[in-house]
């Protein structure tokens, strides 16, 4: 590591106009990255980590954007200053940069090779060499059957080699700086692993500098050397990786390290015993796409198998969290459980009644005792109702429940109870930020009195203390109303610290079943291994 | 894709049927061609004999199964007004029109790509709102107003074009002209959309952030992205000049299938208008079919099974 910065920001300070006054998005920021260091910038959405680093590659509209003041000195020589001309021949060569999703990163009408080689290309390689050398990178970046695989189109390939080829065209021209803004945020947790690696070996044999931009504190925990903290377009914090992590100064730091899920010690969720009602009992249930309900005959291999032979029972004050990676089923699964789909063959039971044999009526009762609520608040609230609403919409699917003068006054009462004010009633969707929107969905959820509440990774979208705080609310909940959750997450360590009990599906299948505390500590199936394994030493650790 | 064109033809089949089944029955409510053929004070056995001769004096059923069986050797029974088959009326028209659609739709496209992608890069920009107002005139000018205008000033002031008629290429400018216009004014709007989309989408961006080029971004990049909604729309203007560019091949006294399907409305020449609307209907389907093989040519992830 040599003295001099490779890259050095300097009081950078960006706002954009608006119409209701200057939002300043990044003030006075500085900080710097040497060669072979990596650097993790830290911070929750709105923090102004993307916005300045987006800078250093001419990436922002300006205008609208006004960079107000600063320096993005690179190699010693200010950029802010340099033509945009000769910025574009740095970018990719010198400078390069992946993003959080590949899927969106590549352009979907070309062919991957074609992508790689077009960097290589601009830059003023010739196309015969420029050919051989994506065939190389995408060797290097673990792609098999590069020749092959160089003329398929992004949507041929997984999320974690898409990740792959977009790091193969930003290393293509080994570049002195990397830029990652939350290059594993949309990968599942084991391929987020497999990809920190292969960043990390790339630093290790070319020098690179790395800088890492996340919300993911076990990302920064994992791979960093030094962090800046970011909040509200300020650093608050910055220093050492290990120093910060085991000792941070600021508030806000110690906040989002509080709120990281897993770092407690593991203090188990009261379990529930057998003797204990059940709720809803799910027996041999597949869901098999391409083949028709009731046609699935045993030794049949044709379709797809998102579920393959389910069975588990919840019961009256359970917890159950559902782990497992895209792909695994699990969605499919809470679908069926919400009567959204039907299974191919098996049964689901609530209370003792089969969900498919129901009559409509018999549905329409069972519906209100099970509630759900879905990934992304902004989706699943109508954007044209009002607060008020949409809580007291459940009243006037189920008018026996509520008398209609009466709701308004119920509506109030559950925003409060979720953490919200009465003022809130007659406001939009849009007017909350993505925490109190999914305070405004369980409120919802409460609104019938439900026994059940489906949570379908409920929190994933929300940043790590706004997740601390909803996770907190839904525990309040179930002890105030006894209520049981079927809680579905990628999250090994949001569900270690909020779950009863355990399933863990891969494939399909539920490869593993179990009371939390036996699946964190003793884990029994290779893939529930690798999955603790991949998410971080303290999970099992700590236990 | 050899079965996807298979079955679209077999879905046509059907709707052609319908249509050549509307057709000949509401074609046969405007009246009797014997009131616009014979003179006003034709005897009663004049009026017979010709609508005998014509086989207008059947039951409609049996005028009906006769015109499927024609149709069945592509005869489509004899023009009244040009005393020929009605294929070789329609068929000699055709050309003109399709000719006069194989040089307008290029110009409309490569206009409105251009343009629609140079306002698209800076959105609410000079060039943009200039392009934006122009092509809003351009999509909102009645047809034969400007053809009307267009004569009076280059034909009638200027002398610089011919007023009307085909022969010489100078003949073509104003007609394509004239129809150039509103598709034009319409796709710029479409492509200028669709490209502000494409040009903030992630893909873009990482380009930017790979040293790619303005140019290359925007031709390469967003505007292959950017194209389906584009070919829908462009599609379907094609398919309205096919179907008969009627305003303008009247004014310009164009002798094409439109002004053919005008004229033989008016004098009841029920033989020509079906020939004319069965022709233009298997025209609309072969540019539909042209238009998905292009869906999938431009984005691989569109395929057809």
């Amino acid at each position: 590591m040599s003295d001099t910065p490779l890259l050095e920001i300097r009081n950078l300070s960006i706002h954009f106009p608006s119409s209701r006054g200057t939002v300043h998005v990044v003030s006075d920021v500085s900080w710097s990255v040497r060669k072979g260091e990596t650097l993790a910038i830290l911070g929750e959405s709105g923090s102004g980590k993307s916005v300045s680093t987006s800078a250093i590659l001419d990436l922002i509209d300006a205008p609208p954007a006004v960079i107000s003041q600063g320096e993005i000195l690179y190699q010693g020589r200010d950029l802010l200053k340099t033509p945009k001309d000769e910025r574009r021949k740095i970018n990719g060569k010198n400078i390069s940069m992946i993003f959080q999703d590949p899927l969106a990163a590549l352009n979907p009408v070309y062919p991957i090779g074609w992508q790689i080689a077009e960097t290589l290309r601009v830059h003023g390689v010739d196309r015969q060499t420029a050919h051989a050398r994506v065939i190389d990178l995408l060797t290097r970046v673990g792609i098999d059957d590069p020749e092959r695989r160089a003329k398929q189109y992004p949507h041929q390939f997984s999320g974690g080699q898409r990740q792959r080829i977009m790091i193969a065209s930003a290393i293509a021209l080994e570049p002195d700086l990397l830029i990652a803004d939350e290059p594993t945020s949309a990968l599942d947790v084991t391929v987020q692993a497999q990809v920190l690696a292969l960043l990390k070996q790339l630093q290790a044999e070319s020098g690179m500098g790395l800088v890492l931009i996340t919300h993911d504190l076990s990302v920064v925990e994992k791979v960093a050397d030094r962090v800046v903290v970011m909040q509200n377009g300020r650093i608050v914090e910055t220093g050492d990786a290990a120093a910060i992590m085991a000792a941070p100064q600021h508030p806000y730091t110690r906040k989002l390290l509080d709120a990281m899920p897993g770092r407690h010690g593991f203090t188990p969720q009261l379990a529930v015993t057998s003797a204990d009602r059940p709720l809803l009992e799910v027996e041999h249930v597949s869901r098999v796409y391409g083949v028709a309900p009731g046609k699935l005959k045993p030794g049949n291999t044709g379709g797809v198998r998102a579920v393959d032979d389910a069975s588990f029972v919840l019961r009256s004050g359970e917890t159950l969290g559902i782990v497992g990676e895209s792909g695994s089923g699990k969605s499919t699964l809470a679908r069926m459980l919400l009567g959204l789909e039907a299974p191919t063959s098996g049964t689901i039971r609530f209370d003792g009644h089969d969900l498919n044999g129901m009559s409509a009526a018999q549905t329409y009762t069972v519906r209100r005792r099970m509630q759900f609520v879905f990934q992304d608040p902004t989706a699943s609230l109508n954007p044209r109702m009002t607060v008020g609403q949409i809580v007291s919409e459940p009243f006037a699917i189920h008018p026996d429940v509520l008398p209609r003068s009466e709701w308004r006054g119920r509506a109030i009462e559950l925003l409060e109870r979720v953490g919200l004010t009465a003022d809130h009633i007659d406001r939009h969707p849009h007017q909350f930020s993505g925490g109190q929107r999914q305070r405004i969905a369980i409120a919802r959820a409460l609104a019938l009195q439900p026994e059940v509440i489906v949570c379908d990774e409920a929190v994933s979208a929300l940043d790590v203390s706004i997740q601390a705080q909803v996770i907190d609310l839904l525990k309040t909940l179930r002890r105030d109303f006894g209520l049981s959750y079927i809680f579905i997450a990628h999250d090994l360590a949001l569900v270690r610290d909020f779950a009863t009990s355990v399933i863990v599906m891969y494939r399909g299948q539920i490869v593993e079943q179990g009371l939390t505390t036996q699946i964190y500590t003793n884990p029994q199936h290779d893939y529930t291994k690798r999955l603790l394994a991949a998410s971080g030493d303290h999970l099992s650790s700590a236990a | 894709m050899g079965g996807f064109i298979f079955k679209r033809s077999l879905q046509s089949v059907f709707s052609l049927i319908a249509l050549i089944v509307l057709v000949f029955f509401l074609a046969r409510l405007t009246g009797s061609p014997a009131d616009l053929y014979l003179p006003q004070d034709a005897s009663p056995e004049v009026r017979f004999q010709f609508n005998e001769r014509l086989g207008f004096n059947d039951p409609l059923y049996v005028q009906f199964g006769r015109f499927l069986v024609g149709l069945l050797h592509f005869d489509m029974g004899e023009s009244l007004q040009f005393s020929r088959p009605a294929v070789d009326v329609v068929l000699n028209a055709f050309p003109t029109t399709l000719m006069l659609a194989a040089i307008t739709m290029p110009i409309v496209i490569i206009l409105s790509v251009i343009t629609g992608s140079l306002a698209a890069f800076r959105p609410g920009g000079v060039f943009d709102r200039l392009a934006s107002f122009i092509s809003l005139i351009g999509a909102s000018t009645p047809n034969f107003w400007v053809a009307i205008v267009g004569v009076l000033v280059f034909a009638v002031t200027f002398r610089i074009l011919p007023t009307s008629g085909t022969g010489t290429p100078l003949h073509w400018v104003l007609p394509v002209a004239v129809l150039t216009l509103r598709p034009t004014g319409v796709l710029v709007q479409v492509v200028r959309t669709s490209m502000i989309t494409a040009l903030s989408s992630a893909y873009v961006k990482t380009a930017k952030a790979r040293g790619v080029g303005s140019r290359a971004i925007i031709f390469v990049h967003a505007l292959r992205n950017g194209l389906l909604p584009v070919i829908t729309v462009a599609s379907d203007q094609a398919a309205g000049i096919v179907n008969g560019a009627v305003i303008v091949e009247t004014v310009f006294g164009f002798p094409g299938i439109g002004k053919l399907m005008i004229d033989s409305v008016m004098l009841r020449d029920f033989a020509v208008i079906q020939a004319a609307v069965l022709v233009t209907a298997l025209a609309v389907f072969i540019i539909n079919i042209l238009v998905d093989i292009t869906y999938a040519l431009v984005d691989p992830r569109i395929r057809y099974s």
